[in-house]
């Protein structure tokens, strides 16, 4: 190996000695080079058109949404009623249903649509799942107990609908401990993590069953209401802080280490060769998402569907880098969550449907139409 | 510049009653394509692995640039070695172009994109899957797989790569072109370059140095092809009986292999 000359070595053809010395040269001034970063970019670019266009149906949509109700207003009255109530210049004798009654559910559908959707995307990137969603580990499961506790043992009752929350929210974080422990001693790989998941929602389902099995029919009524999800759950702006808080954290994570989602994503072995501790970065996302769906389900009930469709549709228009899925699913479940809500309010008013059946009945179809379609690229 | 490692004593297994390496030793002082090989379930895949920190040994050490790797992080050793893993299938595939960009993660800081973009589309073009840049990962042939993993570590620009049986999948002329190239860019760059083989012939045709692991995981030989590649060694360590010429215009050694003696070296 003393001569380390590419032309003495006589192993070696001329063709792959030319090869690897043009692998060496300055490219940044040639014309195909120049097309394939014009396509990689007008590839960025069209990720972005795809997050602006959906950041304008929300715009669009949260107008729609507070004009539905016993009392008509305007699409263009209600920007100018917002934009009122934030200048200090309330003048409109709605202001009050607007601001009070009508905008907090949209902004809770805004907040819960996010959450949820990062949070799938990040559950089926860390699992390298198709069909893991915020509730693979069982964060339902646990909220749910935490629910038919309150409900059924009479905390509501007694100290309001606030120790539900705080019920279902302490509860929903416990499959993720107890997930977390686990892999101390066992280790953090997907299927384990799933299969734990499974476990400790059989656990749970179990004990729910026996409670409910006590309650009385007006507490299943509520029980059953909560288990759908809904935002007419949400009460008002005092729900808003919390949820705000954690799903705003949660998004900044997500982003910035949606980069590394995409390493982790090339397997486990390739990942830590790249510097990244795959086991230790699952389980991170893992209590990221768990924190973050519980603070949402604990306000909003068990709303499905948003978290397990919404990154695949994503996938669909701009693929499965991480960097733009994130913010893309952020916004697409938003909206997601904010049209299907308004059409459930509309579709049999003055009653209304639960904003996850409406997502399950429009988007189910969709779905199903797209993954006809689909040319292989997104799996 | 190049990365010096020295493997000292190495002990790996899964647990204690299943010991995949015994008392591995191991110095490389010089850039160069150094060919691993040895018979299935012997170690390759766990030696290399414990280079690049994938896994950790029960015993002994592994030292790169005189520092112990036990004591570095995943990112520290990443700096200086490159993998790339046997066969890999993303779960959501991105681009091509997107696949070999994630071997730039070391190296991406705002602003780098143009560079990265760069490096990306000449290592590409080396392998020649430049029209391939904007397809989806997943709908590649498992040749085409190959190549972009291979480019993948490619891009990583470390000092030393492993790739694990880079040649699995690819055809007659990617087999060779891949080996001769990796040699040439041993050479060039004045890297280590490690890979797992199963090919006698390209091993013996392109390797500076052969590596060879015998059962129960412990290194029979190492050297020159034509000191390691012998009828002895490959009886003794794969049980197959043979005829090893030199070949008149590389001067290297060729390997006919004969029939497989049976009952021999199986113990595993």
């Amino acid at each position: 190996m003393s001569e380390n000359k590419l032309e003495d070595d006589h192993i070696l053809s001329a063709d792959v000695v030319n090869s690897v010395k043009d692998w060496n040269t300055d490219y940044s001034n040639d014309a195909m080079f120049a097309d394939t970063v014009k396509d990689f970019n007008s590839s960025i670019m069209k990720k972005f058109i795809f997050i602006a266009f959906f950041l304008v149906v929300i715009i669009v949509v949260t107008s729609i949404a507070i004009t539905v109700g016993a009392v008509d207003i305007g699409f263009f009255e209600v920007y100018e009623i917002i934009w009122q109530h934030l200048t200090n210049n309330v003048v409109s004798d709605y202001d009050y249903i607007v601001f009070e009654m009508r905008l907090p559910r949209v902004v809770a559908g805004i907040i819960a649509g996010a959450g949820l959707a990062i949070c799938g995307v990040i559950m089926q990137s860390v699992l390298k799942n198709p069909l893991a969603d915020p509730y693979t580990t069982g964060v339902s499961s646990g909220a749910s107990f935490g629910a038919v506790i309150a409900m059924t043992l009479g905390f509501t009752a007694a100290f309001g609908s606030n120790s539900l929350v705080i019920l279902a929210f302490a509860f929903s974080l416990v499959p993720t401990m107890v997930i977390a422990m686990m892999s101390r001693f066992a280790n953090a790989s997907p299927t384990t993590v799933i299969m734990a998941g499974i476990g400790i929602m059989y656990i749970f389902n179990a004990v729910t069953t026996v409670l409910m099995l006590w309650a009385d029919s007006s507490a299943l009524n509520q029980i059953f209401y909560w288990q759908t999800g809904s935002l007419a759950l949400v009460k008002g702006w005092e729900s808003i802080p919390v949820m705000f808080a954690v799903v705003l954290f949660g998004i900044l994570i997500s982003m910035f280490i949606s980069g590394k989602l995409n390493v982790l994503a090339t397997g486990d072995d390739s990942a830590k060769a790249l510097g990244i501790n795959a086991d230790r970065m699952r389980l991170l996302c893992l209590v990221l998402t768990g924190i973050v769906s519980a603070a949402i389900v604990s306000y909003t009930g068990l709303i499905g569907f948003v978290g397990l469709v919404t990154p695949h549709i994503v996938r669909m228009f701009i693929g499965a880098d991480n960097r733009y899925l994130v913010p893309a699913s952020a916004i697409f479940g938003a909206a997601l969550m904010i049209v299907a809500d308004v059409i459930g309010r509309v579709i049999i008013y003055p009653s209304a449907l639960p904003v996850g059946v409406v997502m399950s009945f429009i988007g189910g179809p969709i779905f199903l139409w797209m993954v006809i379609k689909r040319n292989s690229s997104a799996w | 510049m190049m990365v010096d490692i020295e493997i000292h004593d190495v002990d790996f297994g899964y647990d204690e009653s299943h010991i995949v390496l015994h008392n591995i030793n191991l110095e490389i002082h010089e850039p160069g394509l150094y060919c691993i090989i040895g018979p299935n379930g012997v170690g390759k895949s766990t030696m290399v692995k414990c280079v690049s920190k994938i896994i950790s040994p029960l015993k002994g050490s592994v030292i790169l640039d005189g520092q112990d790797v036990a004591e570095m992080t995943h990112k520290d050793v990443a700096f200086k070695v490159g993998f790339v893993p046997a066969f890999s299938q993303d779960a959501f595939s991105m681009s091509v172009i997107n696949t070999i960009l994630v071997g730039r993660y070391n190296h991406q800081k705002w602003g780098s994109r143009q560079k990265d973009l760069e490096m990306v589309y000449k290592t590409m073009k080396l392998l020649h899957i430049e029209n391939l840049a904007n397809r989806s990962y997943n709908a590649l042939s498992a040749g085409q797989h190959q190549k972009v993993s291979i480019a993948r570590g490619l891009v990583q620009e470390t000092e030393v790569l492993i790739l694990d049986e880079p040649t699995a999948n690819l055809d007659v002329k990617y087999q060779v072109y891949v080996m001769e190239m990796l040699r040439a860019i041993a050479i060039e760059k004045n890297m280590v370059i490690m890979t797992i083989c199963h090919d006698l012939n390209i091993t013996s045709k392109y390797a500076h140095q052969v590596i060879m692991l015998a059962r129960p995981g412990k290194i029979h030989a190492v050297g020159k092809p034509e000191d390691v590649l012998t009828v002895e060694n490959i009886r003794e360590v794969y049980g197959i009986n043979c005829r090893v010429y030199t070949d008149e215009e590389t001067k290297k050694p060729y390997v006919i292999l004969g029939s497989a003696i049976i009952g021999m070296a199986e113990d595993y």
